[in-house]
């Protein structure tokens, strides 16, 4: 085997050796590509695996946690939730429409796969700067690929965020998370099987698309990444749709023993994952795989990635009914192999035997790397920045400037092209409140999901920024009345061979898991995207918490609009100052600085609980966490999308109004409610030890901040509406 | 009543008007495979939206050659009254039961929002429910709603009063800006001559409970059943 060869295919020298080691000879073409996407960090984690083992992962409401295609919660009544995030960034860096889309397609398939019926699409975006119009192309194409794709199959894409950052540049992140409901006694584990079971594949042809996709995701993007094109696969959601029924119509049925999609590494890792769980062999024969195209080799075969195809491992007897199930929707199942009991992986092409490598070393054999992180030196400095040696800057200019920043202004330019309303469930729709909420059909209950990561955070102190994501996360659900149940995540680091990228990687980590535990809300599944660099930059640290909740009465639930002239606003947590890593740092004085403001997690926690009281006691009429854009930004939000404005007065503070404003401090949010309630709200507030602040009242067409006497800034809610609402759309324009 | 809700391969609101009938209207409701050839025991057609097929090649195209559809033209001929939403919008206007054609939306982006529409008519077994010039709260889904037919279609459009449905303004207004698609006249659904088949763009079935935001949507099912209690189909 050329060295050329294997290193083209991702392995490093010790790793061809450790093949070597384990067959006992020279691995051939095919074995080496098969060890080579096997090992990738995209399918191996070999080097986060280490770092994962700190997640909390149990808890009395975790059905499966991490392990399985997805993660599953109970939401009560005999019903639970399959959830899951996956990124999709290599890909939509070279092709965004399709990457986007199929990044849509392999989510969904995680979900079906466990026997869940997809309810919700979610996503979490990073683009670099929108003044360059490659980044807008790549944003547009992003958009309308999660959109053809979700639209299509008729699942709502419900929420999601949105950040530019120069860092994302030429590596944006495209992260999609697909959360399903299914009936606890119909969920599919992935393959219990025995020995002479069969392998049905079914779905698309295979075709030369995607080969090697999951070792691209695995390496740094470079200047001849464009010549990648070919490792980009192509998706076809109506194949997807066809197979969602079909499946689902299966597991109904329950004619199958198991089943996987076929996703990165394509046939060689699903069919490798479907007996090693047992300790079992497998033998497969190509030339049963239909075949988009002539010619192809078994090396092509085993690692195409295309899309829009599943293995199913039938019930004994029931391989005709399948048959029948599948012809229904139009679809062709073949029988590529069988399992058997050697623990080997054959590969035959008709009666010539290909490859064969033993299961478990394609999987549990796969090498894990401790390495040692280092603290870079940009971390003490930025913590070190003087906030004081700041210039004066108006403030109503200040909220202007960052009601316009693409990170805080609306995006309804990127949700009107998602279909957020088909299944006809979705009672808190985008842009309403902090999270999406959705009914349970024919129960009282909904369900209430979110993304979230803060990455300058993270940036500046990755162990505080991994703590904020998963407290803002779990805050936004609160906001809308729903208990955070447990969280999946997308890792999208830099390179973790460099030191300084593994010691954000450990922190940032470290910071969720320790927020995690503190809020009960475990990892049941997760992702990890590595090499998110390019020759300009690697990206912020950026690990996206996705989250789900549960309101066991959804007519209980919260928006972030004002709803009531004269409504009383009160600030619920502390008055905070802490303005480091802020927006209003970043986009009014440039500067990406400061120490990163320190979560508390019991305060966190008591102001989660008293939220949750206030919405099912029905005391509030709104509820919107402080975050991005600080208490300024909160509050003009919440009037722009109530249509109303309001008066406020700070608490008197020498000279510390843009501080109060903008600060991001986490643990806080604003509420509105009816006079007559005040008193119950002040009572409540201190049963749960939390400061509370009568900010003012709703009502008239202004936005009017004061300090004691002084008018700080004074709004047309009209104007702020505007400069909110459309600065990305004409941004797009 | 017995309403049938047609699927095609890639209809993804099936489920959603079944809810609506079942659990709201409280009807009698199934769904029609499309490759079934008999629909003689239905009252009342629904081809919901969707993506039939995926709409490859044009939407709504190769769905009008579904196995179901001579029958479904059978039924419309029958005086049976059916509905076409969005894509089954689209599927009416290819298999002919209803003039015009579909183009991209003028943005050419897939548009997800919630519009106002008035009601033109009510003396249609769709409307009879609701009053004059009404305006309704409807939600739309889709990227080719750009409705278009030639100025002479448009005329017997308008002088047969087939123009069911107008994006207009929250005071009733056919302007321009409140125009999402581009489309001609504001047209946002549209009756055959007959008065049995009804297409229209926004999706009722996604406002026809109150804990969606809207049920004004309701009304155009319950406009079906009324008029089968009176008039009836005999």
């Amino acid at each position: 085997m050329k060295q050329l060869t294997y290193r083209q295919m991702g392995l490093s020298d010790e790793e061809f050796q450790q093949v070597e080691t384990i067959l006992g000879r020279e691995p051939n073409y095919l074995e080496t590509g098969m060890f080579a996407v096997m090992w990738s960090e995209h399918c191996g984690y070999k080097n986060s695996r280490p770092l994962l083992k700190m997640f909390p992962t149990e808890g009395s409401q975790v059905i499966q946690g991490p392990g399985e295609n997805a993660g599953v919660v109970n939401i009560g009544d005999g019903q639970a939730l399959v959830f899951k995030i996956e990124s999709h960034n290599h890909p939509c860096a070279i092709e965004p429409y399709q990457g986007a889309a199929t990044g849509v397609g392999g989510i969904v398939r995680d979900i079906f796969t466990m026997g869940a019926r997809p309810i919700a699409l979610l996503n979490s975006l990073r683009f670099g700067d929108l003044e360059d119009a490659r980044v807008r192309q790549l944003f547009r194409g992003v958009v309308a690929g999660i959109a053809g794709y979700g639209n299509c199959l008729g699942i709502p894409t419900v929420g999601g965020e949105v950040y530019f950052h120069p860092s994302y540049q030429d590596n944006p992140l495209v992260n999609a998370m697909c959360v399903g409901l299914v009936d606890q006694d119909e969920i599919a584990l992935a393959v219990a099987n025995e020995v002479g079971s069969l392998l049905m594949l079914v779905g698309a042809k295979t075709g030369r698309d995607g080969i090697h996709g999951a070792t691209f995701a695995s390496e740094e993007l470079s200047e001849s990444s464009a010549e990648r094109r070919p490792a980009v696969q192509v998706g076809d959601p109506f194949m997807e749709k066809l197979l969602i029924e079909a499946c689902l119509e299966l597991i109904k049925e329950d004619l199958v023993a198991g089943m996987q999609d076929l996703g990165a590494a394509g046939l060689t890792s699903s069919i490798a994952e479907t007996a090693s769980k047992k300790g079992l062999g497998v033998m497969v024969d190509v030339l049963k795989v239909p075949r988009r195209e002539e010619g192809m080799t078994p090396y092509e075969i085993m690692l195409s990635e295309s899309q829009e195809r599943m293995l199913i491992v039938p019930r004994p007897g029931k391989e005709a009914r399948i048959a029948e199930v599948f012809d229904k929707w139009g679809l062709d199942a073949v029988v590529i192999g069988k399992v058997t009991a050697d623990g080997m992986f054959k590969i035959y092409e008709g009666e010539i035997l290909a490859g064969e490598v033993p299961v478990e070393a394609l999987t549990d054999g796969c090498p894990v790397y401790v390495r040692q992180g280092e603290e870079p030196p940009h971390y003490k400095e930025a913590q070190a920045y003087d906030i004081d040696s700041l210039p004066r800057y108006d403030l109503q200019e200040a909220l202007l400037k960052l009601l316009a920043s693409p990170n805080i202004t609306s995006k309804k330019w990127v949700y009107r092209q998602y279909d957020y309303q088909v299944m006809t469930n979705t009672t808190v729709i985008p842009g309403h409140g902090d999270a999406a909420v959705l009914r349970i059909k024919n129960t009282l209950k909904g369900v209430a999901f979110t993304t979230d990561c803060s990455s300058r955070m993270v940036y500046l102190d990755p162990y505080r920024g991994g703590m904020l994501a998963v407290c803002e996360a779990a805050r936004n659900l609160a906001c809308c009345g729903a208990r955070p149940l447990a969280l999946t995540n997308c890792l999208n680091f830099g390179n973790p061979e460099k030191p300084y990228i593994y010691w954000q990687m450990q922190n940032a980590i470290q910071g969720m898991a320790d927020a995690a535990r503190a809020l009960n809300t475990p990892v049941v599944s997760g992702n990890v995207s590595l090499y998110n660099e390019s020759r300009s930059a690697q990206v912020f640290p950026t690990p996206v918490v996705g989250m789900v909740g549960v309101l066991d009465d959804v007519s209980k639930r919260c928006e972030m609009s004002f709803q009531n002239e004269g409504d009383i606003i009160v600030l619920l947590g502390r008055v905070r100052t802490e303005l480091g890593g802020s927006e209003y740092l970043a986009v009014c004085h440039q500067i990406e600085a400061g120490e990163v403001p320190q979560p508390d997690l019991h305060e966190e926690v008591q102001i989660i609980e008293m939220l949750l009281e206030l919405c099912a006691r029905g005391l509030i009429k709104s509820a919107h966490d402080i975050s991005e854009g600080g208490l300024a930004v909160t509050l003009a939000e919440s009037a722009i999308q109530g249509g109303l404005g309001f008066e406020t007065d700070l608490p008197a503070a020498a000279d510390q109004a843009s501080q109060i404003l903008f600060s991001e401090a986490p643990s806080r949010a604003v509420v509105s409610l009816a006079p007559e309630n005040l008193d119950a709200v002040k009572e409540m507030a201190s049963r749960y030890q939390l400061p509370w602040t009568v900010l003012g009242k709703v009502g008239g067409r202004r936005l009017v901040i004061s300090e004691g006497n002084h008018e700080l800034i004074d709004l047309d809610l009209e104007q702020a509406g505007h400069t909110w609402g459309e600065a990305l759309a004409c941004i797009m324009k | 009543m017995k309403f049938g809700i047609v699927v095609f391969p890639g209809s993804n609101c099936d489920a959603d008007c079944y809810h609506v009938m079942k659990h709201v209207a409280h009807q009698n409701v199934e769904y029609i495979w499309h490759k079934q050839d008999d629909i003689k025991d239905f009252d009342a057609l629904i081809l919901p939206g969707g993506f039939s097929y995926g709409d490859y090649l044009r939407t709504g195209a190769i769905a009008s050659f579904s196995p179901i559809m001579p029958a479904v033209i059978d039924f419309a001929r029958r005086g049976g009254p059916i509905i076409g939403i969005c894509n089954g919008f689209q599927i009416l206007l290819e298999a002919g039961l209803l003039p015009g054609a579909m183009l991209r939306n003028r943005s050419l982006t897939f548009i997800c929002d919630t519009v106002n529409l008035r009601v033109n008519r009510t003396d249609t077994m769709f409307t009879n429910q609701y009053v004059q010039d009404q305006v309704l709260q409807v939600p739309i889904a889709h990227g080719e709603g750009n409705y278009y037919c030639d100025n002479e279609t448009l005329k017997r459009l308008q002088d047969k009063q087939q123009i069911l449905f107008t994006y207009c303004d929250a005071d009733g207004r056919e302007t321009a800006e409140v125009n999402p698609n581009g489309s001609v006249s504001n047209i946002a659904g549209i009756i055959n001559e007959r008065g049995n088949v009804m297409g229209m763009m926004p999706h009722p079935e996604r406002c026809s409970e109150p804990i969606l935001g809207s049920n004004d949507g309701l009304d155009i099912f319950l406009s079906i059943i009324e008029w089968r209690q009176g008039v009836g189909m005999r």
